[in-house]
């Protein structure tokens, strides 16, 4: 009798819950991690699908265990207890196995963390700098230096209480004023750091995550393999504003990569500037 | 049989209000200690969750609806600081203080007055770091890990925060002191090392990790505060320190603390599972051997807290590779808590209940925990709400429900009434559905590219951030059940046996219900 009413409840909150979450605006159920679309990328998903699978599996095994015990050997089933309290070989054997999937799963990660520490022969290296709250690119090589600030319409959106609801803005709290623009299939180097408190880039796309330290210089590089705009966020609590400092990075061709640098370039200063 | 418990309470505290104030302020007897330990996390953790409330309200839906984002750091970091050091970490003690006297045959803690002390600096403590709210810009708002330089834009708030956590060490450390020179010497003839109850085992290391780590917490926030006060530049790259060297510092004490945070729990565990098992522990031996491995672990893995900082190669290798390894001994545990329910005679009165969906859900989060330890793929889930998942996994139906599974398991000891157990199984039910609810849709969260630390976000990460919240409102409520449940039983209910429960082992068992003021005043002896 109890059982059957607290079904029916759950049932209930169920279908309203569902009906709720089906309204239009708000349809993203987005459950696991990109595959991003740098080569490394795909390699930290796969990673993350290697793990994520062992552990499911073992889960299911020691879970199984848990409920078979739970069912089988229930004091109102008549189950009598025994006694045992040792089992040498079943001890060895649990520690043993785990160790050996762990050992298995260590050997590709740290392949993958050597290639993903591998800046050299980079052909495009941008400085990032991190601020409260807003990036700073500097194309050093090419002359091209801009701040990427959020985007108007969202800094609008998000003041307390402002009655703009974040659905009408397009990619509310993800979009900015000057995008990071970079050529496709181009091993691209970042030199990171900050001007004030610690921040972090990242851009899931391409599995890139690096802290920016004020006073240091961290590197990350990626290399992508499709063109289009992929967005980001700051990573590290930075203050006030930690959550408005997106990251916005349009892949094109490499020519469109060179048009825009031209477009963009400033004069070098000289002396008599 | 040998209890010599003389129950003098009667005659020992005299009746009035003012007497009764001064018994709790000046009380040296471990019980009393206790309970003043139990009672105040119990409020803290209401506060806590208080906070807690504001975050996943305001989180409820994108956009910013009730407070401003500088309020809403100082949420988070102030909902962090005060329940692991003003909640979790105190009951753990309370039930230290309550049980090991009892479980070693001893009359009580060897350092009584030191005892006291060690309660008495937590409301002054937790005083100290609420009224920070109503300082000049507020409490401190750079997250309970306070990294600088944005700790260091911390207004008024910072001496008093950092004041208070000095406080809340000290009595961490007195009380570790107090907990291995009592197990360490005070335990009744023929109570050998390895014939303690596990409770006293995972606190007796619990201890002296807490010696190991406590004052490093102590010295970095000093850093902090010569750093903003006194000229120095620990921190500062241009005055030739490094901002990371803090993390650094940091994380040797924080990743033993979470260890801290989780060995009492799994000493309770190991208690309740063999009584509801009428069974003995699985491989009581390798249950020593493995939480103390856990703890020697745990000392030399504390930059997987670091990988996206800009570490060397063979730094991430090293954590990555001490990191894994800790899933082995944690592994053994899980196993043998099984083991023990493997063939036994089980019922599943409230603080079983606990206890088995600890087993599972602490399990799930030493699977995320799995997962973040692999380096390339922490790049992804670091600093986003993935290890707030993880976290929470392991915090709240890891240590939290291991303090409930407790709480029930010695309620009756403690107040000589059984509880009511329909309503403890709402507590528990309602609890386990909520818990699971706040966050496990975090997971997805954190994988869909939802940082942590943000009070507003991106419209795709609505629909799980509503579940969450949803979730949260519903586990919070669900623990005023909790508070009903003590209450009721502090006032009356069926009377208590000395065993209370059918396969119950241990001297604790063997005294009246409630336990008499004073227990073991002589030794009982042990076969």
């Amino acid at each position: 009798m109890q059982m059957n009413r607290k079904v029916g409840a759950c049932a209930a909150a169920l279908s309203v819950l569902t009906a709720f979450f089906s309204s239009p605006a708000w349809s993203d159920w987005q459950m696991n991690m990109p595959r991003g679309v740098t080569t490394i990328s795909r390699e930290v998903y796969g990673l993350h699908m290697m793990v994520l699978w062992v552990c499911v599996v073992i889960g299911i095994g020691v879970f199984l265990a848990m409920i078979v015990a739970i069912v089988r050997f229930r004091k109102d089933a008549g189950a009598q207890a025994a006694k045992f309290s040792h089992n040498t070989m079943a001890e060895v054997v649990w520690t043993s196995i785990p160790a050996i999937i762990l050992i298995a799963m260590a050997v590709p990660a740290a392949e993958t963390l050597v290639k993903m520490e591998d800046t050299t022969e980079s052909e495009l290296t941008i400085k990032v700098t991190g601020y409260q709250w807003l990036w700073h690119y500097d194309y050093i090589d090419d002359n091209v230096s801009f701040f990427s600030v959020l985007d108007r319409k969202s800094n609008e959106a998000r003041r307390l209480r402002s009655g703009i609801d974040p659905a009408t803005v397009e990619n509310y709290l993800l979009e900015v004023d000057n995008p990071l623009v970079v050529p496709v299939d181009t091993k691209v180097r970042l030199l990171i750091t900050s001007g004030d408190v610690l921040h972090a880039w990242w851009m899931p796309e391409f599995a890139v995550k690096k802290d920016a330290v004020p006073g240091y210089i961290n590197e990350a590089w990626f290399h992508a393999t499709e063109e289009g705009t992929f967005r980001g966020q700051c990573a590290e609590l930075c203050g006030r504003d930690h959550a408005y400092m997106p990251i916005v990075v349009n892949v094109v061709s490499r020519e469109a990569f060179d048009e825009w640098v031209a477009e963009n370039a400033r004069p070098t200063m000289t002396q008599a500037d | 049989m040998s209890t010599t418990a003389i129950d003098v309470h009667a005659g020992h505290h005299p009746k009035g209000v003012l007497p009764w104030i001064m018994r709790w302020i000046t009380t040296t007897n471990h019980k009393d200690i206790g309970t003043l330990y139990l009672t105040f996390a119990l409020l803290m953790f209401f506060i806590g969750g208080a906070m807690a409330m504001v975050i996943r309200l305001e989180l409820f839906q994108p956009g910013l609806q009730f407070v401003e984002p500088h309020f809403f750091n100082q949420m988070t970091t102030v909902h962090a600081l005060i329940m692991i050091f003003g909640g979790i970490m105190p009951a753990f003690a309370g039930f230290a203080n309550w049980l090991i006297p009892m479980m070693i045959g001893a009359p009580d803690m060897a350092l009584p007055r030191l005892n006291n002390w060690s309660f008495w600096l937590l409301p002054f403590a937790t005083t100290l770091l609420l009224m920070t709210f109503f300082l000049e810009g507020g409490a401190s708002a750079s997250g309970w890990t306070m990294y600088p330089p944005l700790s260091l834009q911390t207004g008024a708030a910072l001496p008093f925060s950092i004041f208070a956590i000095h406080l809340l060490g000290l009595s961490s450390i007195m009380a570790s002191i107090n907990i291995i020179v009592t197990v360490l010497n005070m335990r009744a003839p023929g109570m050998a090392l390895m014939k303690m109850p596990m409770f006293c085992w995972t606190w007796l290391i619990t201890a002296y990790l807490m010696l190991l780590a406590m004052p490093v917490l102590a010295g970095a926030v000093t850093m902090l505060l010569t750093d903003q006060f006194f000229g120095t530049s620990f921190f500062t790259a241009s005055g030739g320190g490094d901002p990371v060297m803090y993390q650094h510092i940091f994380w040797f004490f924080g990743h033993p603390e979470v260890y801290i945070i989780i060995l009492p729990a799994f000493g309770i565990i190991s208690q309740v599972i063999p009584t509801f098992s009428r069974k003995p522990l699985f491989g009581y031996a390798s249950m020593v051997y493995a939480t103390a491995a856990i703890a020697f672990l745990s000392l030399i893995v504390w930059a997987h807290h670091m990988f996206t900082v800009g570490m060397p190669l063979g730094g991430q290798l090293f954590f990555m590779l001490t990191t894994m390894i800790i899933a082995i001994p944690t592994g053994v545990k899980v196993f043998n808590w099984t083991a023990t329910m493997w063939r036994g005679s089980l019922t599943f009165e409230t603080p079983m209940l606990f206890a088995i969906a600890f087993l599972f859900l602490f399990t799930i989060g030493g699977f995320s925990g799995l997962m973040v330890a692999i380096v390339p793929a922490d790049f992804q889930y670091h600093d986003s709400y993935f290890v707030v998942a993880h976290s929470h996994y392991v915090l709240v139906p890891g240590a939290v429900f291991g303090a409930f599974a407790g709480a029930y398991y010695w309620l009756p000891k403690w107040t000589g009434h059984m509880y009511d157990e329909r309503l403890g199984k709402w507590h528990f039910w309602l609890s386990v559905i909520f818990v699971n609810l706040t966050f496990f849709p975090q997971h997805f969260l954190g994988l869909a590219g939802m940082p942590r630390r943000i009070p507003d976000y991106a419209v795709q990460f609505t629909n799980f951030n509503m579940m969450s919240s949803i979730g949260a409102i519903g586990f919070g409520l669900a623990q005023l059940i909790f508070v009903w449940v003590v209450i009721k039983a502090v006032r009356g209910g069926p009377k208590a046996t000395d065993q209370v429960w059918e396969g119950a082992e241990g001297l604790e068992w063997t005294v009246p219900s409630p336990a008499p003021h004073h227990t073991f005043e002589t030794p009982p002896v042990i076969k």
